[in-house]
């Protein structure tokens, strides 16, 4: 699995609170057995009754950092929803704060999702808006991110951290190698074993 | 040393640490539905995995599912795809699946209860985020993404950070015709619906300590709309009671001795707790969602807040939610005029809350003009019903029986709202499209009062409405 230390793009400006999975990728594209061309749905309700959406803007075409703010992906746990953004494109997320599934999703799929501050965001989004070819980027290690001559700080939880920038941000692996842990964990459970102590 | 529920629970599943710092997490039942299931069972053929403890899983489908026209195969041909993953999922991989042929079908969150395999002391996770609904037999049960039901399938464990708990009392004694949903909407709107990011929840105090299990489970099932990633309530002889005779539960002599654990996982009387809120009972009126997220609500009784009475960041959302809703600052929210009024829902499908939807039906009829639907969350519910005659009641009071099935809540089967209809439900979320048309819009609140605005074609006070005598 690749380390991520660090992602540069150009940014995509999504300044509104609460945005929920079900805006993110609506409920009737869940109806399938791959991921694959989800990319394509992503916020279709909001961009279908808002022809100024960012998604459909030309100059947003190429982003790869989704700037938002506060609560980002609340809602359900659908998987979709951070799929949908990473096949639209997206690589990264700055936002104020995340609802946690989605955030734990986020992380499972590389995505990092940090947190700055509403002013830092704000500035952020001007700084996009006045130049959607701007490089943003998100740089993990030391915790800024970066535009133009500018640049601020940003938070993530150490586990998402240290998974991201050690490249097992892909659980799995992980999680398969203690089988005897697992094991003895399972031996120790009453409604398993059968015997109730 | 004393502990709190979670602590004792989340101690005796955890493996070891992971190098991130996450704790390896056993997870002791898994729940899996034909949605986020089809992906996760694809990451297993393609790393040549095999599912670890496939009696672990058990399957049902509910989502996709009509509650019409259930024959196969249905007219929807992606629902269609659906429903053969799973058949196919499970029959390769020995998981037992309640598909609708099987007469203990529904809803994820209404059946792992009701046969009892969900049970105190266990963790339990399931592709869907009302999975802390089973918190409410003191369990720690939380929603996980697709890629984690492949990492549950294949390893029985899942890496998760151990958050803070907090306990949310409810003291005191609830007024007539308010009932658990109006509970859990309070909450949310006392604490909003990031307040509990990073907490799970012990609901506990006089009010937890009379309700039914069925009621504990509506409010731990909006536990995440909250921001909270799980709730619970302590097991007690109400929990007991509830799990004997169940068809997945201990019997006989197991049953006892399980009882005796069971009961000893509630949190010691001087456990600690990150933080602790208290709520009066007498405060909790009938409640409704006036806007776009399940924060959004008010007692019945009250008006719509005016923008500037939020702190000035929020001005813009609640605005935007305000025009959505085509509500106004100041207006009454009784007498909103309604389209659509739907009974269902991992929140409020059971058996009790189509009683107390029955209850308000009886003898009245729907409002001309609105269409009005009663999904039971399960076959087993279904059943229950139909012995106890509701389902006949809805039926001449102008209600549409349905077969189970999660319905109108999401808009992923053929239940939808139709352009800018409005809708009374009894389900747990309120966002911009949810049930399915991008300008539909819904109002939160009980079953009682789903069926109150359903008779009166506008949002009612369901304590202003005499019940009929029991014949």
């Amino acid at each position: 699995m690749q380390k991520i230390e660090e992602i540069t793009g150009s940014g995509i400006p999504l300044l509104l609170d609460d945005i929920d999975t079900d805006r993110i990728i609506p409920a009737r594209y869940l109806r399938c057995v791959t991921f694959d061309g989800i990319g394509e749905h992503a916020f279709e309700d909001d961009r279908k009754q808002d022809p100024s959406h960012p998604f459909d803007n030309p100059a947003y075409q190429n982003a790869s950092v989704l700037v938002a703010r506060r609560n980002f992906g609340c809602g359900s746990s659908r998987e979709h929803a951070p799929q949908s953004l990473m096949r639209w494109g997206i690589k990264v997320v700055v936002a104020e704060s995340f609802a946690e599934i989605f955030f734990g999703n986020c992380t499972s799929l590389g995505i990092p999702a940090v947190c700055a501050s509403p002013d830092d965001l704000a500035k952020l989004c001007s700084a996009i808006e006045a130049d959607p070819t701007l490089d943003i980027t998100v740089d993990l290690e030391g915790l800024t991110v970066k535009f133009g001559e500018a640049s601020c700080p940003c938070t993530i939880p150490d586990s998402a951290r240290n998974s991201l920038l050690s490249g097992q941000w892909d659980f799995l692996s992980q999680l398969l190698e203690d089988k005897d842990g697992i094991a003895a964990t399972a031996a120790k459970l009453p409604y398993l074993s059968g015997s109730w102590s | 040393m004393s502990q709190n529920l979670f602590n004792k629970v989340w101690d005796l599943h955890s493996v070891g640490t992971l190098p991130s710092g996450q704790t390896q997490l056993f997870i002791g039942q898994h729940l899996i539905h034909e949605v986020t299931s089809p992906q996760a069972f694809e990451m297993l053929r393609e790393r040549k995995l095999s599912v670890l403890h496939p009696d672990r899983t058990i399957a049902t489908v509910d989502h996709i599912i009509p509650t019409q026209d259930q024959a196969r195969p249905f007219q929807d041909l992606l629902a269609e795809e659906m429903m053969s993953a799973i058949e196919k999922n499970c029959r390769e991989f020995g998981i037992t699946l309640l598909d609708l042929a099987d007469h203990r079908q529904g809803i994820v969150h209404v059946v792992g209860p009701e046969l009892g395999i969900t049970q105190p002391g266990m963790t339990l996770a399931c592709g869907d985020s009302h999975t802390s609904t089973h918190g409410a037999f003191g369990s720690i049960a939380f929603g996980i993404g697709t890629s984690q039901v492949a990492y549950v399938l294949s390893t029985q464990t899942l890496a998760m950070q151990r958050p803070k708990v907090r306990r949310v009392e409810v003291n005191g004694e609830l007024g007539p015709g308010v009932f658990a949903k109006d509970v859990t909407l309070y909450i949310i709107q006392q604490l909003g619906v990031q307040g509990g990011v990073g907490f799970a929840y012990e609901y506990a105090g006089d009010v937890f300590d009379r309700m039914t299990m069925e009621e504990r489970m509506t409010v731990c099932n909006m536990a995440i709309e909250g921001g909270a990633r799980c709730g619970y309530v302590n097991p007690d002889e109400t929990t007991v009671e509830y799990l004997r005779g169940r068809p997945m539960a201990p019997q006989g002599d197991d049953f006892d001795k399980a009882a005796a654990w069971w009961l000893s996982l509630a949190s010691d009387s001087d456990a600690e707790f990150d933080d602790v809120v208290k709520f009066d009972a007498a405060d909790i009126e009938p409640t409704v969602t006036w806007g776009i997220t399940p924060a959004q609500s008010l007692g019945v009784s009250q008006a719509i807040p005016s923008v500037s009475s939020f702190p000035e960041s929020e001005h813009f959302l609640i605005g935007e939610a305000l025009e959505y809703m085509g509500l106004t600052e100041g207006q009454p929210i009784e007498g909103t005029k309604i389209d659509v009024a739907f009974v269902g829902s991992c929140t409020n499908s059971r058996i009790s809350d189509l009683q107390e939807a029955a209850a308000i039906a009886r003898g009245n009829q729907v409002a001309e003009g609105v269409k009005a639907l009663v999904v039971p969350g399960s076959q087993q519910v279904a059943r229950k019903a139909q012995e106890e005659g509701l389902d006949k009641i809805f039926r001449e009071a102008g209600f549409q029986w349905r077969a189970a099935g999660c319905s109108m809540c999401l808009a992923m089967n053929p239940d939808k709202l139709q352009g800018a209809e409005v809708c009374a439900s009894s389900s747990n979320r309120n966002f911009k499209g949810r049930q399915g048309s991008p300008t539909g819009r819904t109002l939160l609140m009980s079953p009682a009062m789903v069926a109150a605005a359903a008779i009166n074609g506008v949002v009612t006070d369901v304590r202003k409405m005499a019940e009929p005598a029991a014949v």
